[in-house]
């Protein structure tokens, strides 16, 4: 096999698990629901805790089930490219990001699987790094899914607050309580955030068709089978928890209905087959929003149903695009004519998913529609704006299928940049498989219905009374009758498809609302911003983020103390100045004196001197009040300081240059109020109780365990040994890194101008 | 005593703030010099202040007999103090390389690493 270990490795991988899940199959489809649970980050509450049920089981199928056949294509489409180990990594990653999201049963985990698409979604879209169109859409997906990742955090954080747990089985259960609380709104506002950005709802859905940068496997795969579902399958798994309101209906009517119409007009205009399929994709997307927001038993159903149809000739018809690109060097519908008899395993492939695409019997895709229509209209409210959505998306489908599946193939053969050839073996077997799928579940409907999509529809409805019975043909229904009328449309448009095209071209080149261009003067907004910040705050000035540091302190101190009014006890002033003996106040003159001095003076020497009382003051302090080793050391300290810093001015300059006075009374504001701030917090400390549990027990155990009279000294080199090791490498380093300095100044005669040299 | 060593703490602060904010960088050290007088003393006194009674144990005993000073503040101090010397003459060394190589002591004058731009 092409791609060496990597290759059958990554077949290898999705196919096992393929197996694994179908294990699952029969329980899940008698409704049981299978939890599993570990401990993961148990102060989290973060359990990696895994909830199989008919939906969980129905995405971990179709990722595992579409990624073997992905993964099996790619051998040959990418098997002999340099970096294609490198892209299988990042598919593999995307898989078990994907397969968490579906399977996690904690919320959390689940953010931290969605996150995992995100980015394995932007390396991937990223992946031909050397062309800056590849790079700009990996980032502008990276940046729409992840701004909406955040915004999903947040919801689920205040979910989890609401619901008092992290578990999706348990939060499912409250879904009364939560719809009832005040903060239900927000929750989902934030959710569908996360969700519209995912599955590229409009106005979010830019972002989709530029991810088709990415090679033809990651679009299959990622953009249309797999990752744009996430918010499809969130929406889905919250339905019984958030579902059920006038804002959860409205909303993803809305934004669904809108997407469904809007994708499929735009679909018609492109002339590139991929983007064509871009579009469609959207399109479903929109449909599956619309009814999971619908919300009806019917509803659920349908879009269940949808998922799986969509996801089988999407993925098919992708693929088949990727086999003629291969073949033919292009894409593009003008050029391709006539590829039936060069290409034909890939024509049937392509007719065989188109057919389901535009929703003809017997085909799974005319059940799906035909459940579309059906839920459409038996709808209480909107079914008039449903139906009529899904009629024209329908309709305009069934032109894409056309396009995309009957002009490459039929007709006389046109010249193509390669000359065409049928695509190797193990590029085609994916799209034939997935598109005979399509058949295959079209006339045994009862398959799929048991095993996948009345599972699915009991978990997003919330609970297993739902009777899902899929049928290919019983009577003339209003249903029926609209699929006719579909084709009839359908049949109309394609004839005039390519003058329409035209038309839309030139109507989308009037319109002044560009998504792609405004995304662009969003982030240079975004940039501008940022430099004007920084340069605010960033001044690159000591004394103004000194300035900003002391300033924070000072506000934050004081006015946590003037809002918690912790300074409503007396002070005694009377009682404090009683028994003062005169060294006391001779001490404290003296440091409040020489602190004063030192921050006046303009001299040097004074400011030296004014310095040393301050020390020699705080160690008599120290001496009177009981603790001699700490005024020994402070003594020592004190001397040295002081020499050093004598020493140091034989080589600096004054501390104001000539003519320059240092006065700066808002600098003198400010520190008086951080020196009002430490007075009143230390006096607030100590109008409160010693806890001297520490030091009786320093007390009671310096002799009988360290055999030390000084406690201080047994404290220092016993108790805390490690911390005062800890103090000696400081010291160590310190001395080091200043002998290290000194020795660096030891260039005599160019020492000013090598700072000037550099600037 | 207690307060008027906390009056004092807050003196010490203010004028090691006014210090700190000023342009010459000498006198930022000073700043520095002050404030970690400041911060021992503030963690001695909120151990309370005991006149008299070094924490010693005497001779024959296993603990010490009366009430004695806290001696738990005293250690911490006594590292404080020996940390503080460090970093100020490590600071020290940084500001004379710092004058040695830029001819400067006003903080808005070193700007070697970050030049300043147009405009600003």
């Amino acid at each position: 096999m092409a791609g060496g270990p990597a290759g059958w490795i990554s077949v290898l991988i999705p196919a096992a698990l393929f197996a694994y899940f179908l294990g699952f199959v029969p329980a899940v489809s008698d409704g049981d629901v299978i939890l599993l649970a570990t401990e993961w980050v148990p102060s989290l509450d973060i359990r990696l805790s895994v909830m199989i049920d008919g939906l969980s089981l129905t995405f971990a199928l179709l990722i595992t089930g579409i990624g073997t056949l992905v993964t099996l294509y790619s051998t040959k489409y990418l098997g002999s490219h340099p970096e294609y180990p490198r892209f299988v990594l990042y598919l593999m990653a995307f898989m078990v990001g994907m397969l968490g999201l579906t399977l996690s049963d904690n919320l959390l985990a689940l953010f931290v699987f969605w996150e995992v698409t995100t980015i394995s979604s932007y390396l991937l879209i990223g992946f031909n790094s050397d062309s800056a169109k590849s790079r700009r859409s990996a980032l502008q997906a990276l940046l729409v899914t992840g701004t909406g990742g955040l915004a999903l955090l947040a919801g689920m954080i205040l979910l989890g607050n609401v619901a008092g747990s992290f578990e999706l089985s348990v939060i499912l259960q409250q879904g009364d309580m939560i719809r009832a609380h005040p903060l239900y709104v927000p929750i989902v506002i934030l959710f569908l955030a996360g969700a519209f950005t995912k599955s590229a709802q409009f106005p979010f859905h830019f972002w989709l068709p530029n991810a088709m940068a990415a090679p033809t496997p990651v679009s299959a795969y990622l953009h249309s089978a797999t990752m744009v579902k996430a918010g499809i399958y969130l929406m889905a798994r919250m339905n019984p928890g958030l579902g059920g309101t006038d804002l959860w209906f409205w909303t993803l009517v809305i934004a669904g209905g809108f997407t469904t119409v809007f994708a499929s007009v735009l679909a018609l205009r492109q002339t590139d087959i991929k983007q064509v399929l871009a579009y469609t994709t959207l399109m479903a997307l929109g449909a599956l929003t619309l009814f999971i927001g619908a919300g009806t038993s019917d509803a659920i159903k349908a879009a269940m149903l949808f998922l799986v149809v969509h996801s089988l000739y999407k993925a098919a018809l992708f693929l088949m695009i990727g086999v003629v690109d291969h073949a033919t060097g292009t894409r593009e519908v003008g050029v391709l004519r006539g590829l039936a008899r060069k290409m034909p395993l890939t024509f049937v492939a392509a007719a065989l998913a188109a057919i389901s695409m535009a929703g003809i019997p017997p085909f799974i895709g005319f059940i799906g529609k035909e459940f579309l229509y059906k839920a459409g209209l038996g709808l209480e409210q909107g079914s008039l704006w449903v139906t009529g959505t899904i009629f024209a998306a329908s309709a305009l489908m069934f032109v894409a299928a056309g396009i995309v599946a009957l002009r490459p193939f039929l007709g006389k053969l046109a010249d193509t940049p390669k000359p065409a050839h049928e695509g190797p073996m193990v590029m085609v077997i994916g799209p034939l498989i997935l598109a005979v799928l399509g058949l295959f579940f079209g006339l045994f409907p009862d398959t799929i219905e048991a095993w996948l999509v009345a599972p699915g529809t009991w978990a997003v409805y919330g609970s297993p009374d739902v009777s899902v019975d899929l049928y290919l043909f019983r009577e003339v229904n209003a249903a029926f009758i609209l699929s006719m009328v579909t084709f009839a449309t359908g049949v109309v448009i394609y004839v005039f498809h390519r003058s329409l095209r035209d038309a839309l071209g030139r109507l989308f080149a009037a319109n002044p609302i560009k998504f792609d261009p405004g995304w662009d003067r969003v982030l240079d907004g975004l940039k501008a911003l940022a430099g004007w910040q920084t340069r605010i705050l960033q001044s690159g000035v000591l004394q103004r983020y000194l300035f900003v540091v002391f300033a924070t302190l000072a506000i934050g101190i004081g006015g946590t103390i003037w809002t918690k009014d912790a300074l409503n006890f007396r002070l005694d002033l009377a009682a404090e100045l009683d028994g003062l003996l005169f060294k006391h106040w001779a001490v404290l003159v003296f440091i409040i004196a020489g602190a004063l001095l030192t921050a006046y003076t303009r001299s040097r020497m004074t400011a030296i001197a004014a310095l040393g009382v301050v020390g020699i003051g705080v160690a008599l302090i120290f001496i009177m009040f009981s603790a001699p080793d700490v005024a020994i050391t402070q003594l020592l300290v004190e001397t040295l300081v002081v020499v050093l810093v004598a020493v140091a001015m034989l080589k600096l300059p004054h501390l104001d240059p000539v003519g320059t006075k240092d006065r700066r009374p808002w600098h003198a504001v400010l520190a008086v109020a951080v020196g009002v701030c430490v007075t009143a917090v230390l006096v607030a400390v100590l109008q409160g109780d010693i806890d001297r549990r520490l030091t009786d027990y320093f007390e009671v155990t310096s002799w009988p365990e360290a055999y030390g009279r000084n406690i201080v000294n047994v404290i220092l080199v016993d108790f805390r040994a490690l911390d005062t090791f800890g103090e000696i490498a400081v010291v160590v380093i310190a001395a080091l890194s200043a002998y290290a300095l000194l020795r660096g100044t030891h260039y005599k005669g160019r020492k000013p101008d090598t700072a000037e040299d550099e600037t | 005593m207690e307060l008027l060593i906390a009056i004092m703490v807050g003196v010490l602060v203010a004028a090691s703030v006014y210090l700190m904010l000023a342009r010459n960088v000498l006198r930022f050290l000073f700043g520095l010099i002050l404030i970690s007088n400041a911060a021992n003393l503030l963690i001695f006194v909120s151990g309370r202040l005991t006149a008299e009674a070094p924490p010693l144990i005497p001779e024959g005993a296993d603990a010490p007999l009366e009430l004695v000073a806290n001696a738990l503040p005293q250690a911490l101090v006594l590292t404080a103090i020996v940390i503080g010397f460090g970093l100020f003459a490590f600071a020290l060394m940084l500001v004379y390389r710092g004058y040695q190589s830029l001819g400067t002591l006003m903080s808005d004058e070193m700007r070697l690493a970050e030049p300043k731009e147009d405009g600003q």
